[in-house]
């Protein structure tokens, strides 16, 4: 009978043991305690995406844990409840549902693409939950129920491709619009055709050009770009998204596209996703985003060590041996403090209450500006950089703006925006 | 203490040694090279280059290369570890306040290596030479004019003399006389490069006089047509490596699909495991840096074994229980992909793993100035005929394949003498396995390799086994190379998102047309 008792007991403690680990591993099962106030992580951690959107995941959590560490908010411990929509755009619609509905969490921190957001958004309307989007986009979209944390169009495509027709830039005349076919690419694409045109360029000296998602064969593009190339000073604007990057940029270097040619500047590639590539045949390529890891402020210092202790504490592969920081990490990262901070200027973790408080936090932003939420559009104030590819894969500023910038969702490229509203529809016009 | 004075003794016998550095070299402009912005820079390097002795390439090339660095007006050389003062090589405090890094950009980087590209234009060496008129056939400019006249005045070989032509020639077409003109358009016609034709295409929209404007575009034509070869080539070679990706990734699927009439929905995760099985075995060779490179060597036969074994056990465990039922294997077999997806996902995490490519696949061959072809895609075009022949020679020429043959042809027959048939479809399928573990190595030096790397080769792998006909290995080539030829042909014609949409379509129109495929053997009897 003893025996029995003692086998309960071993049993008991494996069955807890296992129940734990699950909690750990599978948060959105755990149970809500008194004192803790749930959030959403909405990335795929699995897919074409997951390149770009695991590491986000992780300094969401690394943001977490250091707000916690603190005190939490109002007192309250911030659970996160992580889930993976794995790069399939209805199934964050359905996550999203999951979380808001079931997990009831206070707000979601998520989505990469655009067409991921596309997909969440009507969920967040139609249960007024609140989404912070870190990611640069295309625009054309104000949501009261959304705080875009990356850069529209005017804090980044539109300042890149003014610096690649600069003498600095190498003085472009012909550009070439390459992109994943979704709605990002095709809006971004369509604002900087109108952009171009009104400096002089002519049609024929624009090409556009969409790959698939996931697409891995660059090869007849590159020869495109080539070709295309011969007609006088050209350069590639990249809206390519996700690990697709990967074989573009190897196809880049093996076909000997040397930046002094042809300069390939990219909307959506950072650190991370020049990881697994070999960056001595891509330097002086360009990015342009508003953070780079490269930049030299007391705040972004900080944010790296946070960054590599956390990444080397929880074991992040990949990470824990290289840490990397990039410019949606940085978002990320600035809308969970803003959060934080508008929660406790509410007092309270209801949405409209919360949204209200956000317009006009400020916070010291590792890319060593004071980032502002505008007290209108739901858009951050934003410093744009543009950085040089090096050959270890990090980006070398070569152009800046002397501050921030302030967000034009509604580009005044695309004709009818002028008569759009810098602010959220009210809920009462809307129905 | 004593380390320290041998130290400076070190230093300073050493500067003893050392030639002073040549007092020539204009120190301001180097100055300004280095520290200044916009134009001012440019303007120094012109100066630099016109009076460049033997540590002008030197310093510029640690320029280029990023080994500058600033603490205000100091210039500081980080040479072989060590800070030292570019100019006078004396070594400087290692602890300099506000140290940055000196930012090139791609201009000035550019500018950096046509300045060195037309300082080696008089270097004794000829290969030194040739490869210096090549570069700056791209790049030269303006004020290399004088360097450039020097070098043709004393260049004897024949090619490196054509180049150094058209390099005048681009720089006479903005010359105000028109013999001069007429003569450098005249000279830009004989070049297969591209650059020429940026140059004259450039000159024909400023040009006013009506011969020249003439000659520009009778030149233009001769280089376009040389051009257009290059692009020819270039197409047709894409073709051909995208048609030995799929033939790769086809080939096992003909021998488990085609020759055993398994619809195997893994065979896309079985390829997936090749590709981690590279992927192992280069961190493997991780902690043997020296042999990095050859990590491939060893990677082939492990996918080959990792895959075969996973196939043959699936063969053993769950498909030999199911032959002559398709659609309960298709089930499975779909169900088995998702089993091993996830385990995959489980022990490697979802993200992608990074393959690198040993140092002697990257890069390409400079075909023609306008072609170049990738090693990695010739290496893949190399392999994929290696493994055909080799998957013909057992199938034609060995016992098993006999068997095989056999099998697949009359099962009972062959039972009836001798075969052990259950035995015959363990290989065949662990054959038909390990060839997709080849095909995944292949694909992880071209494309990422992460868990779902099979999902998009399953539907090219049917899509070509169907095409050339099932039970058909010379179909499997045809379908492959011609689905790889028409999808670069239409990707060239109407962008990559149609051409996938294009040959889909093709491929249901001709499937409803003929259902046996390309080639079907006629009075084949498998047992369905």
């Amino acid at each position: 009978m003893q025996k029995f008792e003692v086998f309960l007991n071993r049993f008991k403690k494996i069955a807890g043991i296992t129940a734990t680990a699950s909690l750990v591993g599978l948060s959105s099962l755990g149970v809500q305690a008194e004192d803790t106030v749930k959030v959403g992580i909405l990335h795929s951690l699995s897919g074409t995406m997951a390149i770009s959107e695991t590491v986000l995941k992780d300094v969401a959590l690394m943001a977490i844990d250091e707000i916690n560490a603190k005190g939490g908010v109002l007192g309250k411990k911030i659970e996160p409840v992580v889930v993976d929509p794995a790069s399939n755009w209805p199934l964050f619609a359905e996550k999203a549902r999951q979380l808001i509905t079931q997990d009831k969490v206070s707000a979601v921190f998520g989505c990469w693409t655009s067409v991921s957001r596309k997909s969440v958004l009507p969920v967040f309307e139609e249960l007024n939950g609140l989404l912070f989007y870190p990611v640069q986009y295309e625009g054309e979209e104000i949501s009261k129920n959304v705080f875009y944390t990356g850069a529209a169009p005017n804090q980044q495509a539109i300042p890149a491709v003014t610096y690649l027709m600069s003498k600095e830039g190498g003085g472009a005349k012909r550009f070439v619009l390459l992109g994943t076919d979704y709605v990002y690419p095709r809006t971004t694409n369509k604002i900087l055709r109108a952009f171009l045109k009104s400096k002089g360029v002519a049609d024929k000296d624009i090409d556009e050009k969409y790959t698939p998602f996931g697409h891995s064969d660059y090869q007849t593009i590159v020869a495109d770009v080539k070709k295309f190339a011969a007609g006088g000073k050209t350069a590639v604007i990249s809206t390519i998204n996700g690990d697709s990057n990967v074989p573009f940029y190897k196809e880049l270097g093996n076909q000997g596209l040397k930046a002094t040619d042809v300069p390939v500047v990219a909307f959506s590639v950072g650190e991370e996703e020049l990881r697994g590539v070999d960056a001595k045949p891509l330097v002086g390529h360009l990015a342009a985003w508003n953070y780079f890891m490269t930049i030299k402020s007391p705040a972004n210092t900080e944010f790296i060590k946070k960054w590599s202790a956390y990444a080397k504490a929880k074991k992040i592969p990949g990470q824990m041996d290289k840490p990397l920081t990039n410019d949606p990490m940085e978002a990320t990262y600035i809308g969970i403090n803003m959060w934080k901070q508008a929660v406790e200027k509410a007092k309270s973790f209801d949405v409209a209450k919360v949204s209200v408080a956000m317009g006009g936090q400020t916070f010291k932003a590792p890319s060593g500006i004071t980032s502002m939420m505008d007290p209108k559009n739901h858009h951050l104030h934003k410093a744009v950089f543009i950085g040089e590819v090096k050959a270890d894969g990090q980006f070398n500023v070569v152009w800046k703006t002397p501050g921030p910038v302030k967000a034009q969702p509604w580009s005044p490229y695309i004709p009818g925006n002028d008569k759009k509203k810098d602010e959220p529809a009210l809920m009462a016009e809307k129905k | 203490m004593h380390s320290k004075l041998i130290f400076y003794i070190v230093v300073l016998l050493s500067g003893l040694l050392k030639p002073l550095p040549v007092l020539a070299f204009d120190r301001a402009a180097f100055e300004s090279v280095v520290l200044a912005e916009g134009d001012e820079r440019f303007k120094a390097l012109d100066t630099l280059v016109a009076e460049a002795d033997n540590q002008t390439p030197v310093l510029l090339k640690a320029l280029l290369e990023g080994e500058l660095q600033r603490a205000g007006k100091q210039i500081i050389w980080v040479h072989e570890g060590r800070n030292i003062d570019p100019l006078t090589q004396a070594p400087l405090s290692s602890e300099l306040p506000d140290k940055e890094d000196v930012v090139v950009n791609n201009r000035l980087r550019g500018a950096l290596e046509s300045a060195l590209a037309a300082l080696k234009l008089v270097s004794t060496d000829h290969k030194t030479r040739l490869a210096a008129a090549k570069e700056l056939v791209v790049s030269a400019e303006e004020g290399m004019k004088p360097i450039v006249k020097k070098a043709l005045a004393k260049e004897t070989d024949a090619t490196i003399k054509a180049l150094l032509e058209s390099i005048l020639a681009t720089m006479e077409l903005k010359s105000t006389e028109v013999p001069l003109r007429l003569q450098a358009v005249q000279v830009l016609g004989q070049s297969s490069n591209s650059n020429a034709k940026t140059a004259l295409l450039a000159a024909l929209e400023v040009e006013s006089d009506e011969g020249v404007k003439q000659a520009i575009k009778t030149s233009l034509k001769q280089v376009e047509t040389r051009l257009v070869w290059g692009q020819r080539l270039g197409l047709v070679f894409a073709g051909l490596s995208l048609g030995s990706i799929l033939l790769l990734a086809a080939l096992g699927l003909a021998i488990t699909y085609g020759l055993m009439g398994v619809i195997n929905m893994a065979h896309g995760e079985l390829i997936m495991i090749g590709s981690y099985s590279t992927f192992v075995v280069q961190n493997l060779f991780r902690h043997i840096p020296a042999f990095f490179d050859w990590y491939l060597l060893f990677a082939i036969p492990v996918s080959f074994i990792v895959s075969a074994l996973v196939g043959m056990l699936l063969e053993r465990g769950v498909i030999r229980w199911l032959y002559g039922r398709p659609l309960e294997t298709l089930l499975a077999t779909w169900g088995i992909s998702l089993v091993l997806m996830q385990t995959v996902r489980t022990f490697f995490g979802a993200q992608n793993v990074q393959v690198e490519n040993p140092s002697f696949m990257s890069g390409g061959i400079v075909v023609m100035s306008n072609v170049v072809l990738p090693w990695n895609r010739i290496m893949i075009v190399i392999f994929a005929i290696a493994v055909l022949l080799a998957v013909g020679w057992t199938l034609t020429r060995t016992r098993l394949g006999l068997f095989v043959r056999a099998v697949t042809q009359n099962r009972a027959m062959a039972s009836c003498v001798g075969v052990p048939t259950a035995k015959v479809d363990t290989l065949a399928f662990g054959l038909g396995s390990g060839i997709a573990g080849l095909a995944g190595c292949a694909l992880s030096q071209i494309g990422n390799v992460g868990p779902d790397l099979g999902q998009s080769f399953i539907v090219d792998s049917f899509m070509v086994v169907v095409l050339g006909g099932v039970g058909q290995l010379a179909g499997t080539v045809y379908a492959a190379l011609g689905l790889g030829f028409a999808n670069k042909l239409l990707e060239s014609w109407s962008g990559a998102v149609i051409a996938k949409i294009v040959v889909l379509v093709f491929i249901i129109m001709f499937i409803q047309k003929r259902p046996q495929g390309l080639f079907a053997l006629k009075g084949r009897s498998v047992e369905s």
